[in-house]
């Protein structure tokens, strides 16, 4: 009787363990099943089309300017973020400070990851945009002839103050994978690098970068998939107008806010359109997520 | 003859020396930069959250358009329902399956696929979860908009979280607990339940009340699985069943009108949100300083 309710357990536990496999494998599949009408309708040209209109009647699907949206804003979140993060991540792993003042600056840097997305929303339409504008103007102003700062922003949401939004809510995933990289390098590469008479930056530049490199990579991916897949903020921030403009001073849309802004009032085959697009989204997280994880594992096995 | 090649000492203005400091200033303002966004959130949301905290907030239920006074009392109720919900389906979930992880799997080849799942589920974008939920409860007509929808929602991004720290909570168990149970004659039920998970439990709490902090902030995927409400919960069960406000999706539809008292309370709102992950954050911190064993 014991006997047969301790094999019950066993096998109860491991049925929600697969429980998870089914999950992810069950998001995937009803997401494709209720996007299976736009599917069909529009194919693959639901990913290289333009126009997004579910007027009744004349409905036209395409999600080329919030997957160009999701991408752009992705990577100027990056190219804010990875300096900043990097930097951070060797400020906090190496010796430069006391532990004592290092434990709560870490602690920190993590409290930006925890505040939710709404908040920085919030924040980011009353605090942020008003303080990017100058910014912005100045861009425009002296780079106009770039293509990136074309034109004069139109004072308010755009892809710019999203990108910042985005790279806030990125930096403690760059951090914490960077330092985690760094802080996992044996000690005897610091040593050795430092015993030949390197100064501590020499040794960071030539010996713990290029040791640590992949698994800053990795944490870079993961903030990318992050990036891509982040919504609240974005959406608040963006401007929500889905046109491909090259000016990153210009409003934009992404996916996730497209689902975020059109879902609770859709209907018929718009909603079938936009579960297309969660589902290219979804593909796209998992893509990166998935390289991710196989970049910061492979670290792992390394030393 | 002066040895000055040979001495031990830096020269504070040799090019090495200054390349060294010049990085080592880059690498502080990084820090600097990085740590600003995070105090101009705390001191903005505090300023303007503060304001607005009285008894009402916690009491009335939200004014019409324009109009001041009332709270956000409706909404504070509807996310710890939904909150709730969440939690009641991820816990045992999650500290079910990763009992199997660290007691029963021996590190298999199974354990090794549900752990790769479980990095992948917590990769999830929180709006595709939303999506998920949507899909599976609401367009079958399983649920309306409900609480209910918006709890698997959140179980969902819940979950991975719970996993994991149950997984390494349950790992930190010495082996000599578990030999100890078995040596006198105790079943694996018997062990994990009374002897292993019991000695968890602090690092599992901890882990389970960040994963409803976090859950408590999340707003896209209620956005259209709870979605919202401006009146006061039914009572149970149907108040499950229907439409229901949470503080984030507040935050989120005050904070696009043009109405002042409703931003106000927006910000109140994100003031109660930011409080909740920052008490939490820091008492996991003390929490786990203390070892169990």
């Amino acid at each position: 009787m014991e006997k047969t309710v301790d094999n019950w357990f066993i096998w109860l536990t491991l049925a929600f363990a697969l429980g998870i496999g089914l999950i992810l494998i069950s998001i995937a599949f009803i997401i494709a099943w209720r996007a299976w009408p736009a599917i069909q309708e529009y194919g693959l040209s639901f990913l290289f089309s333009s126009s997004w209109n579910p007027v009744k009647g004349r409905e036209q699907y395409g999600a080329l300017p919030v997957i160009y949206g999701t991408l752009v804003s992705s990577l100027i979140s990056l190219v804010i973020a990875v300096p900043l993060g990097i930097g951070t991540a060797i400020f906090l792993s190496e010796n430069f400070i006391p532990l004592k003042f290092r434990t709560p600056l870490v602690f920190l840097v993590e409290l930006l990851a925890a505040i939710p997305s709404v908040v920085y929303g919030l924040w980011g339409i009353f605090v942020l945009i008003p303080v990017v504008q100058p910014l912005a103007m100045w861009l425009h102003n002296n780079f106009g002839w770039i293509p990136l700062f074309s034109t004069p922003p139109a004072g308010g949401p755009g892809m710019f103050p999203a990108g910042i939004v985005l790279s806030i809510m990125i930096l403690p995933i760059i951090t914490a994978i960077s330092r985690d990289s760094l802080a996992a390098l044996p000690p005897d590469l610091r040593q050795a690098s430092l015993g030949l008479g390197a100064t501590r930056w020499e040794t960071i530049f030539r010996v713990l970068i290029p040791a640590a490199f992949s698994g800053i990579v990795g944490g870079i991916m993961l903030a990318l998939g992050r990036a891509m897949g982040e919504t609240m903020a974005v959406t608040m921030i963006i401007g929500n107008v889905n046109r491909i403009s090259i000016s990153i001073l210009e409003p934009a849309n992404t996916i996730s806010s497209l689902i975020a802004n059109q879902f609770a009032e859709a209907s018929g085959m718009q909603v079938a359109a936009l579960m297309y697009a969660g589902l290219v989204l979804m593909l796209l997280t998992l893509v990166v997520n998935i390289a991710a994880d196989y970049i910061v594992s492979q670290v792992r096995a390394k030393y | 003859m002066e040895n000055k090649g040979l001495s031990l000492k830096k020269k504070p203005t040799s090019s090495r020396a200054l390349f060294d400091s010049f990085w080592t200033g880059i690498a502080s303002l990084c820090m600097i930069v990085t740590l600003i966004p995070l105090f101009a959130v705390l001191i903005f949301v505090g300023l303007q959250g503060f304001r607005q905290i009285n008894l009402d907030l916690f009491t009335q239920l939200p004014p019409p358009p324009g109009l001041s006074e009332g709270g956000i009392a409706n909404a504070i109720i509807g996310t710890l329902i939904t909150v709730t919900i969440g939690a009641i389906i991820s816990v045992p979930f999650g500290v079910l399956a990763a009992v199997y992880l660290s007691e029963f799997s021996r590190d298999n080849q199974v354990a090794k696929w549900v752990r790769f799942a479980t990095n992948v589920l917590s990769g999830v974008p929180s709006i595709i979860a939303g999506v998920f939920a949507y899909g599976l409860l609401v367009a079958t007509g399983i649920v309306g908009f409900s609480a209910i929808a918006g709890g698997v929602a959140l179980a969902v991004l819940m979950l991975p979280t719970i996993v994991r720290t149950t997984d390494e909570a349950l790992q930190i168990v010495p082996q000599d607990v578990r030999w100890a149970a078995f040596g006198i004659g105790a079943y694996n039920y018997q062990t994990v339940l009374k002897v292993v998970l019991p000695a968890a439990i602090p690092s599992i709490l901890t882990g389970v009340t960040l994963a409803i902090a976090r859950a408590a902030g999340e707003t896209a995927p209620l956005i259209f699985t709870a979605l919202y409400s401006n009146f006061w919960p039914s009572p149970p069960p149907k108040g499950f069943l229907e439409p229901i406000a949470t503080l984030s999706v507040l935050v989120y539809n005050y904070a696009i009108v043009p109405f002042k008292p409703q931003q106000e309370l927006a910000w109140a709102g994100s003031l109660i949100l930011v409080l909740l992950v920052l008490i939490t954050s820091v008492t996991a911190r003390l929490a786990t300083r203390q070892k169990t064993y």
